[in-house]
């Protein structure tokens, strides 16, 4: 294996760590303004995520990080080029973090409402912009000879891009459910566990319409699984993982079903990075443009570099992250210092 | 206006709106360890009372600082995408060892250290909290040293590969042990602790003022005055004339540009006050004789280096540098002078927690640190111009080619609105935690009967009763 297939399969797990971990909070971000009546269960739900919302965050800190350093290439064109939708994923990542920490600072009812309008929107948001980036990747952007693009906010918006960007807020929204069904309790749960079929169902659909249309309209793909059927693997394990996510929610087994969910997950961007290699960003003007695994990669000095931090780093980072679950398992109890 | 000056507008903006908070967690987070011992220690209530008021401002702080930092990771890519093509093997490895060394470690145990005060006995929420500051302190090491590389580069090679030229790492311990990393690192995070230090100050000097709380606020600043003073000392004596050399060794212009020297020449004075201008290349004001010669050499009689040395393209812009410089200098001999105040006023009859003067003082003293802090910051940073990684890659064309005028203005318009918005909520949101007060003592048999140790957390059941579990 060398070292640039290594790091495309450690980003594929940052990315999936980024999208199980912060996608559930994501997910309760997005539910809130639906199931939650009072205010009561606002803080609730708000709590479910309050000690860990910021460590899921920063995955997704790490996977910028990680895509300076292993592809610059690829970090370099694809934020400059996506320029004022990364600006609005700013825009609300900054809005999300601040409406977390400022929302139950004061008492009154209008900064409450206030505040969990940019929570709840913002929540959205983030998951929005995510999705059409991810399926502007998936569909080739107008990348030149130069390896830059200028692709204008609205040219983002193409009817493939918006579908990745709807079921991926299905998909949260479903993995929130669930995970907020080990966290609440009361009228709260019955209303979450009545969703969550409802949510399985649309998203099922949704996935799998977006899987045929994938593999229709993107060429790398279609080849891709004719010449290595073996990567099927992936989408199979998404489905069965989605099957054992609803078996185990009806019999309340609410944690299996979370790890089934967070498989499912796992399992989907695994399918469309198994697509698309070595392709990191298709040209749509012409293939030759494309940035690959090969051409994007840093040098295998700074590779074998970053190879050595997360050999040791990672260890250290699974072990905290499991504890601080650990520690803050069962079900949400206010008191002075939540949020 | 061009792209590049919007790009470093931009940039300028966001980055100095971010450094409002990171040096103001790492030194509160430092008051916040020392009440963590003394809690331990100790076992007096009033210790944790302290940690648990402290507590909730840092996360007001630390969610600040998580707010506005993503953005610089981002800025590198949108804004400065041919920078990053060219040192993305370098520079990128160390943001990426910052998220995995740093962010984690601070992520994971964040929310055990703000949730901690009602769930962890005081050992182990000291140990939350000191994972936190060390997470803190271990993501300034890395952004220095990564800064620094800007600054003093080695460890590379430059080569042309087919979308030009790249810089490739050639000995990862040179890039990160540039010449000036460890001095920065050491004037940075003693800096950091005095701002941090100069909040602890305020806030107590503010309850004495208004005689509220007059106990746990004397006690804030018997812990942080004392140190406050002797960092501010050690800053100006050690960590910041230890700098100054460094800066003189390894970029000659910039100091010069700090000191407004545009010949070469002997017994170098240091100015106090001062202006100097760039086209007449003429410097006036108030100077101490050559003290700069025996700043940087020790002996008053060394050459320094002046402007002349480098072509006029490469200067940065002098007065600039000069003044950021001298307000930062003037600042650090006011901060010795406030300690020095305080700690004679204390020590002579306790006059200090009655002099209203000194008081008063002592409530603007974060304000002022924080300004020190950024004028220095600013020093480095304008003084590294026109180069954004100094005598390898200029900034002019170091910015995004495809990104155009109206994006900037777009962008930066939008930051302006928000960071407005989030500061003023900011700042009132602050100002009613510290006008709260501490919360009352909790109660002694609740404190004793949360887990304090790793096996108590893994033998207890999930402490909340659930029918469905």
């Amino acid at each position: 294996m060398s070292l640039e297939l290594i790091w495309y399969v450690l980003y594929v797990i940052i990315i999936s760590g980024y999208a199980i971990l912060d996608g559930f909070d994501l997910g309760v971000g997005m539910l809130s303004p639906f199931i939650a009546h009072t205010d009561t269960e606002r803080r609730i739900m708000l709590n479910a995520i309050g000690p860990v919302w910021d460590g899921n965050e920063v995955w997704l800190v790490l996977g910028g990080g990680a895509l300076f350093a292993a592809f610059p290439l690829v970090y370099a064109s694809l934020f400059s080029g996506f320029y004022l939708a990364m600006m609005l994923v700013l825009l609300v990542l900054i809005g999300r973090t601040v409406a977390i920490e400022f929302r139950s600072k004061r008492e009154s009812r209008r900064w409450r409402a206030g505040w969990d309008l940019v929570f709840s929107g913002s929540s959205f948001g983030i998951t929005v912009l995510l999705g059409v980036a991810l399926g502007n990747v998936i569909r080739g952007v107008a990348l030149d000879q130069s390896g830059t693009m200028d692709v204008g906010l609205l040219d983002l918006l193409n009817p493939f891009s918006l579908a990745v960007a709807v079921t991926a807020v299905a998909m949260f929204m479903l993995h929130g459910s669930i995970f907020l069904s080990q966290k609440v309790e009361g009228d709260l749960l019955d209303r979450v566990t009545m969703l969550v079929p409802r949510l399985m169902i649309g998203f099922f659909v949704l996935m799998t319409g977006l899987i045929g249309w994938t593999l229709l309209r993107t060429e790398t793909f279609a080849d891709n699984y004719r010449d290595r059927p073996w990567i099927a693997v992936f989408p199979v394990l998404a489905l069965a993982a989605a099957l054992t996510a609803w078996r185990q929610i009806r019999r309340t087994r609410y944690f299996t079903a979370f790890l089934a969910s967070a498989t499912m997950i796992a399992a989907l961007l695994c399918a469309v990075a198994a697509g698309l290699y070595p392709v990191m960003i298709p040209s749509a003007t012409d293939p030759a443009f494309s940035l690959t695994v090969h051409n994007a990669s840093a040098a295998d000095s700074t590779l074998t570099v970053m190879l050595v931090f997360a050999v040791i780093g990672m260890p250290f980072v699974l072990l905290y992250t499991a504890g601080v679950y650990y520690f803050f398992r069962g079900r949400v109890r206010l008191d002075e210092e939540s949020y | 206006m061009s792209t590049e000056l919007l790009d470093r507008i931009q940039f300028g903006l966001t980055v100095s709106f971010h450094f409002i908070f990171p040096p103001l967690s790492l030194g509160v987070g430092l008051v916040l360890i020392i009440f963590g011992v003394k809690s331990v220690r100790t076992g007096d209530p009033r210790w944790r009372q302290l940690s648990t008021f402290w507590v909730k401002i840092y996360g007001l702080i630390f969610s600040m600082g998580i707010a506005t930092g993503i953005v610089q990771e981002f800025e590198f890519g949108t804004n400065w995408s041919a920078y990053s093509r060219f040192v993305g093997n370098i520079f990128g490895s160390l943001l990426a060892a910052e998220g995995i060394f740093a962010f984690m470690l601070e992520g994971g145990f964040l929310g055990l250290m703000l949730f901690g005060g009602t769930r962890l006995g005081n050992r182990l929420w000291l140990f939350a909290t000191t994972m936190v500051v060390l997470g803190a302190t271990f993501s300034a090491t890395w952004i220095v040293m990564a800064n620094s590389w800007m600054q003093t580069p080695q460890g590379f090679e430059i080569k042309d590969v087919g979308q030009g030229s790249q810089a490739f790492m050639t000995s990862f311990h040179d890039v990160v042990f540039t010449p000036s990393f460890v001095p920065r690192i050491l004037h940075l995070l003693a800096a950091s602790w005095m701002v941090g230090t100069s909040m602890v100050l305020s806030v107590g000097a503010y309850y004495l003022l208004r005689r509220r709380h007059v106990e746990l606020a004397r006690t804030m600043i018997r812990v942080a005055l004392p140190l406050f003073t002797v960092l501010a000392i050690a800053q100006v004596a050690l960590f910041g004339a230890n700098q100054a050399v460094e800066v003189s060794k390894q970029q000659p212009a910039k100091l010069a540009a700090m000191e407004g020297v545009y010949t070469t020449r002997t017994c170098a004075p240091m100015y106090i006050l001062g202006w100097t201008d760039q086209s007449t290349q003429r410097t006036t004001g108030i100077a101490v004789p050559c003290l700069l010669s025996f700043l940087t050499d020790q002996n008053f009689d060394a050459p320094v280096t002046g402007l002349e040395a480098t072509p006029q393209s490469d200067w940065p812009q002098v007065n600039l540098v000069f003044q950021m410089y001298h307000l930062m200098i003037n600042l650090g001999m006011l901060f010795i002078a406030i300690g020095l105040a305080g700690c004679a006023l204390w020590v002579w009859r306790q006059k200090l927690w009655t002099n209203r003067w000194m008081l008063r003082v002592l409530v603007a003293s974060v304000f002022l640190t924080e300004l020190a802090t950024l004028s220095g910051w600013w020093t480095a940073e304008f003084g590294r111009q026109p180069w954004i990684v100094w005598n390898v890659l200029r900034t002019a064309g170091a910015q995004s080619p495809n990104v155009g005028t109206g994006q900037l203005i777009f962008s930066i318009s939008m930051f302006v609105v928000l960071y407005i918005v989030v500061l003023y909520t900011f700042l009132r949101l602050l100002d009613r935690q510290i006008k709260q007060g501490p919360p009352p003592p909790s109660d002694e048999d609740e404190i004793a009967s949360l887990p304090d140790s790793f096996g108590e957390i893994f033998r207890r059941r999930s402490r909340v009763s659930s029918g469905v579990d």
